[in-house]
């Protein structure tokens, strides 16, 4: 690892993302439970709503959606959780580096380990249970899209909710609300297609929204970490 | 609107109108006085951490 | 007149002012209430294709409006503590919250109850009261927030950072829950809209906001003296008031 004492702040922010990709790989393990989950949740829908193949095929895109976003909410609190254990996160916010560059570096290793797995085995429970290309591709692309933006805020709930006492379940009350643009956006694009109307529309509100996230989040989430740790 | 009969039937839908009402009634009354009444407990349980401290 | 300004910053100041100008407000909106449910109830006559049930209008559009306006004021309260470090700001905001959460809960009743008669159902897929509700969520969970965190000022100022993003998606939201009512409407009139008003019923509409509002200002100043005393308990007016309180 590079000191970073005299070093800029992309050398910074390669440290820190260095340091949590390396963690998620020594727990590598624990990338699988997001995943299960994702999968445990899908599978119970077809059970409550009963085999009928039509409806299914037709729902499963907003179901695939939701259970994105229950499973996100599982993997946010080891954004800062880890940090805030070991000591490591007040020395973060004291670092001269922009703290809202470092957060960006967070959300990108929360988007790498916990976010793009997710989206990989979406498109193929998708494929496996017969959901037609067009659909598939307007579904993947609105994921694509949208996750930057789960990533991003979610990172903005884990700081706001580092280190509580029911954090997990804080998080999610935080942060799901601030989902719902994404979730209309991308499973409309899914059910358009399924029509097959055109997606232009939701994919382009889809990636303003993760410029806008991109840019306003990170100044938000280090204020939340600011706050926090007094 | 002429009796006061018609006044509390409001056009057959009486239970939503009054309803309502009466909702509000009971959100505005209790956010006005729940206050009051944590204010004399916060005041008196003050009070007695202050007593407590200066034995006087 | 900034001197006078100034005066509510200061947490014993505002202590002293609230303790006359929240009666005072009380018994305006009570004022208010009179004039305003005498011109809805009474006055205003029958909506010709919704009857009397159109009168909830006065309750369900000034709690709605309220909700808003109270999210406004929680944000911008929690941004003077946030980044000028103004303690009444921290103080405000927590206090302003339950309130809010109040407005919105009978704006959404409310609504069902005029939904109900009009459209069949309990809970109709309306923009508005679906953005309401989401609306609920947010204050819920500004309050589970703060209520989570030991320190107030901490918990205040990690509140104020999710209320300002708040409010930053409020609109977002309100955009995003339009655009998914109307994907198989159409762009129709919302449910809720009223096309054009007749004076006579939007007097009184009128005079229940501002009834309301006076309320909320009142309730808001009885809550923040709580709120004052339970953040400040450690400093020596504090504890100067609650002794001559307890003398009374």
């Amino acid at each position: 690892m590079s000191a970073a004492a005299h070093g800029t702040a992309l050398d910074a922010a390669r440290a820190v993302l260095g340091r949590d990709l390396s963690r998620a790989w020594r727990r590598r393990a624990e990338i699988l439970q997001p995943l299960v989950f994702f999968a445990i949740t899908v599978y119970l829908f077809p059970l409550a709503i009963g085999p009928a193949e039509q409806t299914l095929r037709t729902l499963l895109p907003a179901i695939v959606w939701v259970a994105v976003l229950l499973s996100m909410t599982l993997t946010l609190p080891d954004v800062f959780a880890a940090d805030h254990a070991d000591g490591s996160l007040d020395l973060l916010a004291l670092s001269p580096q922009p703290l809202a560059l470092l957060v960006l570096t967070k959300a990108l290793a929360h988007w790498l380990v916990g976010a793009a797995p997710l989206l990989v085995l979406a498109a193929a429970m998708c494929a496996v249970f017969g959901v037609d290309a067009y659909t598939l591709r307007a579904l993947m692309l609105g994921l694509v899209l949208g996750s930057p933006v789960l990533s991003l805020i979610g990172a903005l709930g884990s700081a706001l909710t580092v280190g509580l006492r029911g954090g997990t379940l804080l998080l999610a009350l935080i942060t799901l609300p601030m989902y719902i643009p994404v979730l209309i956006f991308g499973t409309s694009a899914a059910r358009n297609a399924s029509l097959g109307l055109p997606v232009e529309a939701e994919m382009y509100l889809l990636s303003g929204l993760s410029v806008l996230a991109l840019t306003l989040t990170p100044w938000a989430t280090a204020a939340a970490l600011r706050a926090r740790l007094g | 609107m002429s009796t006061l009969a018609e006044f509390f039937a409001m056009g057959g839908y009486a239970v939503y109108v009054w309803s309502s009402y009466a909702l509000a009634a009971v959100v505005l009354i209790w956010n006005a006085v729940q206050p009051l009444r944590r204010e004399r407990r916060l005041l008196q349980t003050l009070a007695g951490r202050t007593r407590r401290r200066q034995p006087s | 007149m900034f001197e006078g300004l100034h005066k509510f910053a200061s947490p014993p100041h505002f202590h002293a002012i609230s303790r006359w100008l929240s009666p005072t407000l009380y018994g305006v909106s009570l004022l208010l209430f009179a004039l305003g449910l005498v011109g809805g109830l009474v006055l205003a006559p029958a909506d010709y294709q919704q009857g009397d049930s159109f009168r909830i209008i006065y309750i369900h559009v000034p709690s709605a409006w309220l909700s808003m306006f109270v999210y406004m004021v929680m944000a911008g309260a929690g941004a003077c503590g946030l980044i000028w470090k103004m303690k009444m700001g921290d103080i405000v905001a927590r206090a302003a919250a339950p309130l809010g959460a109040s407005f919105t809960f009978l704006a959404l009743v409310t609504g069902s109850l005029w939904g109900k008669p009009m459209w069949g159902a309990w809970w109709v897929w309306d923009a508005r009261l679906t953005s309401e509700l989401i609306l609920l969520f947010l204050y819920l969970g500004y309050i589970a927030l703060q209520a989570a965190i030991e320190d107030r000022r901490v918990a205040a100022r990690t509140g104020a950072v999710l209320a300002i993003v708040g409010v930053v998606n409020i609109p977002i939201i309100h955009y995003s829950v339009e655009w998914w009512s109307t994907l198989h409407q159409g762009p129709t009139v919302t449910k809720f809209d009223q096309p054009s008003i007749a004076t006579s019923m939007l007097i009184p509409l009128l005079t229940m906001t501002l009834a309301f509002k006076a309320f909320f200002i009142a309730a808001l100043l009885v809550r923040t003296r709580c709120e004052i005393l339970e953040f400040e308990q450690h400093t020596s007016w504090v504890r100067e008031l609650v002794r001559a309180e307890a003398a009374r």
